[in-house]
C-alpha cells in the first residue's frame, strides 16, 4: 500500500453553513467551541485540516506568522468548486492572499488612504449620498427591496467615488463580484467572473494613466510603485471588498433591528448608541461567516495539538465572536455594550484595511434610514426573508420593507 | 503609564487613533501609528488600555 495524504477522517467534522436561526451561527459551531479549541475538519477537496472556534485560539492563529494566508497553500472549507479554486491563480496585487513582506508592500501603499482622519472627511459626502437614496426610495413609494434601494448602492457609490470607478458600470461589476462570492457557483463561472472583472479594471487603470482624476486609483498610478497588473489586482480587491461587506451589514443590521423595536429606537434616537450598536452588530452578525483560513508553514503546537506544516486551519470568526469566555451574554444583542475587541474585521496583519470606512458608513446609514422612515417594517414575515447561507459573505439576498 | 509604538510592526488599522485620539494619530501617507504622547495622563488610562487591547498587530506596548 502506498501512503496517501488522505487519512480516514472518521473523527473529522465538516464545516456547517445551514443555520437553525438566521441571526445565530450554526449551533454545531457553539457546541464544538465548548468541546475543544481545535477540531479536525474534513475539506471538500479531501484535505484533513483543522477548525478553530474559540476567541483565544482564533486570535492566536491570525496573529502567528507561522500561519500563511497564501492562496496557493490553502484549502477551502466549503463550496462546490473548492478543489478548483484552491488552484485558481490570483493576479499580483490581490494582497489579501499574500504574506509579509510581499503583503506589507501593498498594504503600506494603501493604508494612508484609509486612516481614521481621512475616513471622517468623507462623512458629509456619505450622509448626502444616503439622503439622496432615501429620497428616491420615498419617491418610489412602498414596498421596496432595501438591498437594491439602499444597502447595496450606498457603499457601492462610496467605494466607486473613492477608487475612481464609474458607478454607471455597477451592474457589471456587482454581477461578477456576486458570482465570485457564491459558494454554489461552478469553477468555470467563477474564473470567467474574475477574468471579466480584471479585464474591466485593467482598462480603467490604463485610462487613469492617460486621464488621471482626483481618486485613489489615479493617485496609485501616479506614484509609479506598482505595475499595471498589480494595480488591477489591487483595484479588484478593493472594489469587491468595498461594497459586498458593508452592503450586507446595512441590510442584515436593519433586518436584525426590525426584530428588536426597542433597540431600533435607541439606534435611531441616540447618536452614542448608534456608535456602540455598530460595533455590536459587527460582532453579533459577523458576516464573514466562513473562515478565513490559514495554512501552517511549519509544525505548530497550538492548544495542546500539533498542526503539521501544510495543514489548513479554518478559523470561525462568527463562533469566536460568540465565545462566552470573552463576551458576557454573547448571544444577546446589546446595542449599548461597552467597546471591546471583536473579530468581525479579522485580526493580525490582514485585519480589514477598510474597517474605518465601514464603521463610518454603518454609523451614518443605519440611523439615517431609521429616521427617514420611522414606520419602517418588514413587508413579509421574517421567515420569508431569503438568507445568504449560499454566499461567502452572509446577509440577506433581499429585504422587502414597507413604511 | 508609558506607551511605545513599533511602526515596523504596525499595519495601520487605526484602532489606536479611533480609541485614544489624544495619544495616537496616523501617519499621513503610510497610515502607521504616530505616538503623540508616550506618557499619557492617568485620566486617559482606560482609553489607552483599550487602544492597546484592540491593536491587531501587536505594535503597541504598555508599561503601567
Amino acid at each position: 500500500m502506498t501512503r496517501t495524504t488522505r487519512r480516514p477522517a472518521a473523527e473529522a467534522v465538516t464545516f456547517p453553513t445551514a443555520r437553525q436561526r438566521p441571526l445565530d451561527p450554526p449551533d454545531e459551531l457553539g457546541r464544538w467551541r465548548r468541546e475543544a479549541p481545535l477540531l479536525r475538519l474534513a475539506y471538500p477537496d479531501g484535505h484533513l485540516g483543522w477548525l478553530a472556534t474559540r476567541f483565544a485560539t482564533v486570535r492566536a492563529v491570525l496573529a502567528d506568522p507561522r500561519f500563511s494566508n497564501r492562496a496557493e497553500l490553502t484549502h477551502v472549507p466549503v463550496g462546490r468548486s473548492a478543489r478548483e479554486l484552491s488552484s485558481l491563480r490570483f493576479p499580483p496585487g490581490m494582497f489579501l492572499r499574500m504574506d509579509p513582506p510581499e503583503h506589507t508592500r501593498y498594504r503600506r501603499l494603501l493604508a494612508g488612504q484609509f486612516t481614521v482622519r481621512r475616513m471622517r472627511l468623507l462623512e458629509p459626502r456619505i450622509a448626502r449620498l444616503a439622503a439622496g437614496l432615501l429620497e428616491e426610495m420615498a419617491a418610489a413609494g412602498p414596498p421596496a427591496d432595501l438591498v437594491r434601494a439602499y444597502a447595496l448602492p450606498l457603499p457601492s457609490l462610496v467605494i466607486c467615488e473613492l477608487l475612481g470607478v464609474p458607478y454607471r458600470d455597477h451592474d457589471r461589476f456587482q454581477r461578477d463580484s456576486a458570482t465570485l462570492l457564491g459558494l454554489e457557483r461552478g469553477p468555470e463561472e467563477k474564473i470567467a467572473a474574475l477574468d471579466g472583472l480584471l479585464a474591466y479594471l485593467a482598462d480603467l487603470v490604463r485610462h487613469k494613466r492617460d486621464e488621471p482624476g482626483d481618486d485613489l486609483l489615479s493617485g496609485l498610478v501616479a506614484t509609479g510603485g506598482l505595475t499595471e497588473e498589480e494595480m488591477t489586482g489591487v483595484a479588484c480587491l478593493l472594489l469587491v471588498a468595498g461594497h459586498e461587506t458593508t452592503a450586507n451589514m446595512i441590510a442584515l443590521g436593519t433586518f436584525t433591528l426590525l426584530q428588536h423595536p426597542d433597540r431600533l429606537a435607541a439606534v435611531r434616537d441616540d447618536p452614542d448608541v448608534a456608535t456602540t450598536a455598530v460595533e455590536e452588530l459587527l460582532r453579533y452578525l459577523t458576516i464573514v461567516h466562513i473562515g478565513p483560513t490559514r495554512t501552517a508553514l511549519e509544525d505548530v503546537e497550538l492548544a495542546g495539538r500539533t498542526i503539521r506544516a501544510g495543514e489548513t486551519v479554518t478559523v470561525s470568526l462568527a463562533a469566536a465572536n460568540r465565545d462566552p469566555e470573552w463576551f458576557d451574554r454573547p448571544d444577546e444583542l446589546d446595542v449599548r455594550r461597552p467597546p471591546a475587541p471583536h473579530l468581525a474585521f479579522g485580526h493580525g496583519v490582514h485585519q480589514c484595511l477598510g474597517q474605518q470606512l465601514a464603521r463610518i458608513e454603518l454609523r451614518i446609514a443605519l440611523p439615517a434610514l431609521l429616521r427617514r422612515f420611522p414606520g419602517l417594517r418588514l413587508a413579509v414575515p421574517p421567515g420569508e426573508v431569503p438568507m445568504r447561507t449560499d454566499m461567502n459573505i452572509y446577509g440577506v439576498h433581499r429585504l422587502p420593507v414597507t413604511w | 503609564m508609558k506607551v511605545s509604538a513599533d511602526t515596523e510592526v504596525c499595519i495601520a488599522a487605526g484602532m489606536c487613533a479611533l480609541n485614544a485620539p489624544e495619544v495616537f494619530d496616523q501617519h499621513e501617507e503610510e497610515g502607521t501609528v504616530v505616538l503623540l504622547d508616550p506618557e499619557p495622563p492617568a485620566e486617559l488610562a482606560d482609553k489607552v488600555r483599550r487602544a492597546v487591547q484592540m491593536c491587531p498587530s501587536g505594535a503597541l506596548k504598555l508599561q503601567e
